[in-house]
């Protein structure tokens, strides 16, 4: 089922369609993660890639556009490339211990002191819980940094951060109240939707000058 | 699609349920799957499905933007916070066990604050990406 979507995830040209099959990839991944016993992961992989990432791309594409060029230079050497690192990595895994094995160097380092102890050490049931939050709180630090981070990064090429959208003003208002009050006012004049039409042009053309220069 | 009744009223109905659902996902992550990251992501899609349904800048004006960024910056800040504040009680950075009188119950509180942390970073950020890709076609 997989390599059927992906399959057909290759040949469509309607980026819309691939979208949707992006999401029913994601999905269908969800259900491999479930039926080999690692709920948390599928939980994440259903919300992250179906949900939010699917919602994403949509987002995009009414930015660009819903179908894609033709493509123009030969396709041969990325196939090349990509069958070559395909086969390496079907070579590394000759290497690896048999799946589903206990005697699995996966088994033996601490997994089963997390298994046995954590339920003493933690005092919570769920052992991926302890073991994201607490065993490995600095990696899980470093996650919510990364994401953080990435938020920058996409504000800062999308422009979120200038203001320059039609309610740039009232965002820029929102948040100054905002860092005062610490709660969450509701803006006191009306919304961006009453800004007279002039303001906007000028605002866009503004854009396109930060844009050309 | 402001004027689309059925997915007006559906989607009414339906966010109090992804709200509750997502705060389910996050309190129940010490017994069940889930946890502060599935829960952030659930919270943020509730706001992206009204933001969808209602409008973006109904959507800025129940949730507004500033507020977005803050949350993605308040987690990350409730995160390392717990860490400093498990060094100043003496322990190490990140070891919950000096939360509490019982390392356990330290250990609990530590890892309801950490996943409240990442909650609310991944809900701020979803919410500041999808503005900043919906807020996006309103300028062109």
């Amino acid at each position: 089922m997989l390599a059927i979507t992906a399959l057909a995830l290759v040949r469509l040209r309607n980026l819309f369609a691939v979208a949707m099959l992006a999401g029913i990839y994601s999905l269908l991944s969800a259900g491999l993660f479930t039926t080999l016993d690692a709920v948390d992961v599928a939980f994440t992989e259903a919300a992250v890639g179906a949900g939010i990432s699917t919602i994403l791309v949509l987002g995009t594409l009414a930015l660009v556009g819903h179908e894609q060029k033709k493509a123009r230079r030969s396709s041969v050497i990325p196939l090349v490339v990509v069958v070559l690192t395909g086969s390496i990595l079907v070579y590394g895994t000759l290497d690896m211990p048999p799946y589903g094995d206990p005697a699995n160097p996966a088994h033996h380092h601490v997994a089963p002191h997390y298994l046995e102890e954590s339920e003493h050490e933690i005092g919570i049931p769920n052992v991926v819980t302890s073991v994201l939050a607490s065993y490995r709180g600095y990696d899980t630090l470093g996650e919510t940094t990364v994401i953080f981070t990435a938020m920058v990064g996409v504000l800062l090429l999308m422009g979120g951060l200038r203001k320059r959208e039609n309610s740039g003003e009232t965002d820029a208002e929102t948040r100054e109240s905002e860092d005062a009050s610490g709660s969450g006012p509701v803006p006191t004049h009306g919304g961006s939707g009453t800004d007279p039409p002039k303001a906007d042009g000028k605002k866009t053309h503004g854009e396109g000058d930060a844009h050309g220069g | 699609m402001e004027d689309r009744l059925i997915l007006r009223v559906g989607a009414k109905i339906l966010i109090p349920f992804i709200l509750m659902f997502a705060l389910y996902v996050q309190f129940h992550g010490d017994y069940g799957p889930g946890g502060g990251f599935q829960a952030g992501l659930i919270f943020a899609s509730a706001f992206i499905l009204y933001a969808l349904i209602f409008g973006l800048d109904t959507a800025k004006r129940v949730l507004p933007l500033g507020f977005v960024w803050f949350c993605g910056a308040l987690g990350v800040w409730i995160f390392a916070g717990v860490g400093v504040v498990t060094l100043v009680m003496g322990g190490e950075f990140l070891n919950y066990d000096v939360l509490a009188h019982e390392p356990e119950h330290g250990q609990e509180l530590g890892i309801l604050l950490v996943e409240l942390g990442v909650l609310t970073t991944v809900f701020g950020v979803m919410v500041a990406m999808f503005y900043a890709f919906a807020g996006r076609r309103q300028v062109r």
